[in-house]
């Protein structure tokens, strides 16, 4: 039986694993060469690779910079001896035209004004998207910025944005005498009716008048100025921002026990997400004029970003909606249990698990919709779609089509790569899981 | 079905039961759609007593303590919880809601709130705590739980016992008058049963009003001075938990005890 006892002697030292299974070429084996049919579709694929990166680069690489005009292009990429379709890139035409893809007709004296309000822009968002590494008064400054940032770009008098906020002070001090006075539904429709009231009839009368004793405030530029990227950033942004709270809003209601409420959200989910951006873009270029009292003079930027906002919020509340379902019922039961409120428990419980399953869902609306920002330019806003037709159609650079299009798409990029970067950092932030 | 018994000796001092009324149920009957869940519940319960209920699944027991703090609607009969009438007033439902604990068979713990901030969520926004004060009620609690380590975690990295007790200190966390428990033990495994049980029979001991719709007829014959038996939505006997294991008096029940101990 001595065959089944066995003492070791002697211990083996630690070995380094087979360098065919670690390192780069472990990494290379499992994933390029696992076979010969995976071999060969590497190799192909390198091969494709290095064809389109053959064209591309050097395409990229064109001493263009300086040029004046496409024909200026060719001349010097022709004494280069670069000839033909892909002989070299015409980069003359972003150096001249990039401060217009940015800023469209904005004043030049003025460009510190965006510049200012889109730095700010990041400053304000700190405290939302970052708010662990950030001051939570500043928090304050988020709040403030959607008055102040139309003031920076619009310009005119201080007192707007004042007396705009102003109304949100007078909505909540109406809310507070209604609410101890009557009741708390009497006190929500009178502090909206009161708002409304003071933002549509007071605020003119007051807001010229205040200016008239202090007239304090920037040089106003029209609607027509602005452009470029400044105007997808403007329009993105205040409808990204101003759509998630409301749908939010729109799929609570779409769940509400109120019979009104209910049938309100779905028809309004309902209608704009059957209707294409375009038509709603349309509606407010041209139609809309029509409804609107003559001689009222209703910004056509703001008319976009509203629809573009109404377009966004439907979609944003089913977006929301499909993180409710996700939600399970006991988790309402335990919340109620307690003995908080509605709005405490969709606030506290409810939203903060519903919106943490909804964030992809939420950041590709987000993404779509600041994409769609470039539809735009079929009502005849200048966004960087709209600025390139002009750009093309100048006898200089008319021909050039990659240079431009390749600059805009490249912006977007940046832009929508880093909402989804910062979407995946926000999902493992939030993760608590093993649930 | 085993009967759990804790190894000690229950010390009944503080078990008394006082003349107050703490829930006065008078023929309630409720419905869903057309289907007739509870038909004419008649139940008065003292401040103080530890009440079991049993009974086969579907015959109402946990729609009926769900009833108590108005997670479902009656359609006819008065509910009086503390003094507070059940009605449609969202004012009336809060303030009961307050005054009554309840735990579930699933925990309905907050996952995204670390455990101390489930504690100290409802004192800090419904009773208005300040939020010190909140969390040494809440580490208090804890430690009369036994997981005062457990604080800082999520409810998802404990096990289901642990949970589960964490969902009885979030509920003394507001101070109850009364605390309902459904079926606090049915999805838990046999061996964090007892953790649980242990529980609930410190709380007993210490005097809390208790509703329990459970099947541990351990805790009923220990605990409880009095069983409730439901069948078809209607009250079919009860009793004190001696006579009512013992000496069964209706068919339903001598048929229900003989299933459920037989073995």
């Amino acid at each position: 039986m001595s065959d089944l006892s066995y003492v070791r002697t002697e211990m083996l030292p630690e070995q380094a694993p087979p360098a065919t299974a670690v390192g780069i070429i472990g990494w290379m084996r499992e994933n390029l060469f696992s076979g010969w049919f995976n071999s060969i579709l590497t190799i192909a694929a390198v091969l494709f690779i290095y064809m389109v990166l053959s064209i591309v680069v050097p395409w990229m690489v064109s001493p263009t910079w300086e040029a004046t005009s496409l024909a200026n292009c060719r001349e010097i990429l022709a004494e280069l001896g670069r000839e033909g379709h892909f002989s070299g890139a015409c980069w003359g035409v972003i150096r001249e035209r990039w401060i217009q893809l940015l800023f469209g007709f904005y004043p030049p004296e003025l460009y510190w004004r965006p510049i200012l309000a889109f730095v700010l822009l990041f400053v304000a968002l700190a405290p939302v998207l970052f708010a662990e590494y950030v001051p939570r008064k500043l928090i304050w400054f988020s709040a403030l910025f959607p008055f102040l940032m139309p003031w920076m770009l619009w310009g005119g008098t201080v007192w707007n944005p004042i007396a705009v906020v102003a109304g949100f002070a007078i909505a909540y001090f109406v809310y507070k005498a209604v609410d101890t006075a009557v009741g708390s539904i009497a006190a929500m429709i009178a502090a909206v009716v009161a708002a409304i009231v003071w933002w549509l009839v007071l605020l003119g009368p007051v807001v010229a008048g205040l200016s008239s004793i202090i007239p304090l405030g920037f040089e106003v530029v029209e609607s027509r100025q602005f452009g470029g990227f400044m105007l997808s950033i403007t329009i993105g942004i205040v409808a990204i921002v101003v759509s998630l709270p409301l749908g939010v809003v729109l799929a609570l209601g779409r769940q509400s026990d109120l019979m009104i409420v209910k049938a309100i959200c779905v028809g309004f989910i309902e209608f704009i997400r059957g209707v294409p951006l375009i038509t709603l873009l349309f509606v407010a270029s041209t139609l809309l004029n029509i409804f609107l009292p003559p001689g009222t003079n209703f910004d056509i930027i703001l008319r976009v970003i509203i629809m573009a906002t109404l377009f966004s919020a439907a979609y944003m509340a089913e977006v929301v909606r499909g993180g409710l379902a996700a939600l399970p019922k006991g988790q309402y039961e335990g919340a109620d249990s307690l003995g908080l409120n509605y709005w405490q428990a969709q606030r506290l419980i409810i939203m903060p698990q519903a919106l943490k399953i909804s964030i992809p869902g939420i950041v590709s609306s987000f993404i779509g919709l600041f994409k769609d920002t470039t539809l735009v330019s079929i009502i005849g806003l200048l966004d960087p779609l709209g600025l390139s037709q002009g750009i093309r159609a100048d006898a200089n650079w008319n021909g050039i089509v990659w240079e431009l299009y390749g600059f805009i798409a490249l912006f977007f990029f940046v832009f929508c790569f880093g909402m989804s970067r910062y979407s995946m950092y926000l999902e493992r932030k939030l993760q608590t899981g093993h649930r | 079905m085993s009967e759990l018994k804790t190894d000690r000796e229950i010390d009944r001092s503080k078990m008394t039961v006082s003349d107050e009324v703490a829930i006065e149920i008078n023929g309630m009957n409720k419905w869903y759609g057309a289907f007739h869940v509870l038909r004419d519940i008649n139940l008065t319960v003292n401040q103080g007593e530890r009440i079991v209920i049993a009974g086969p699944s579907g015959s109402g027991k946990s729609t009926l303590i769900r009833c108590l703090n108005a997670l479902e609607e009656h359609q006819q009969g008065k509910i009086v919880v503390d003094g507070t009438v059940l009605s449609n007033d969202l004012k009336n439902i809060d303030k009961i809601r307050r005054e009554v604990g309840m735990v579930f068979q699933h925990f309905n713990l907050f996952p995204h709130l670390s455990i101390l901030e489930n504690l100290t969520l409802a004192p800090i926004w419904v009773r208005k705590t300040p939020k010190k004060e909140a969390e040494e009620v809440a580490m208090h609690y804890l430690e009369k739980v036994k997981i005062p380590e457990q604080a800082d975690k999520y409810p998802g990295q404990l096990s289901g016992g642990q949970q589960q007790r964490v969902a009885i200190a979030r509920s003394l966390c507001m101070k109850p008058r009364i605390m309902l428990f459904d079926e606090p033990t049915s999805a838990l495994d046999p061996e964090m049963i007892k953790e649980v049980l242990d529980t609930m029979i410190e709380l007993a001991e210490e005097g809390m009003t208790m509703l329990c719709v459970t099947h541990e007829m351990g805790f009923a014959r220990q605990v409880a001075n009095r069983v409730i038996f439901m069948d078809a939505g209607q009250i079919v006997e009860q009793n004190e938990p001696e006579e009512f294991f013992n000496n069964p008096q209706s068919e339903r029940t001598k048929l229900f005890l003989s299933q459920i101990l037989g073995h």
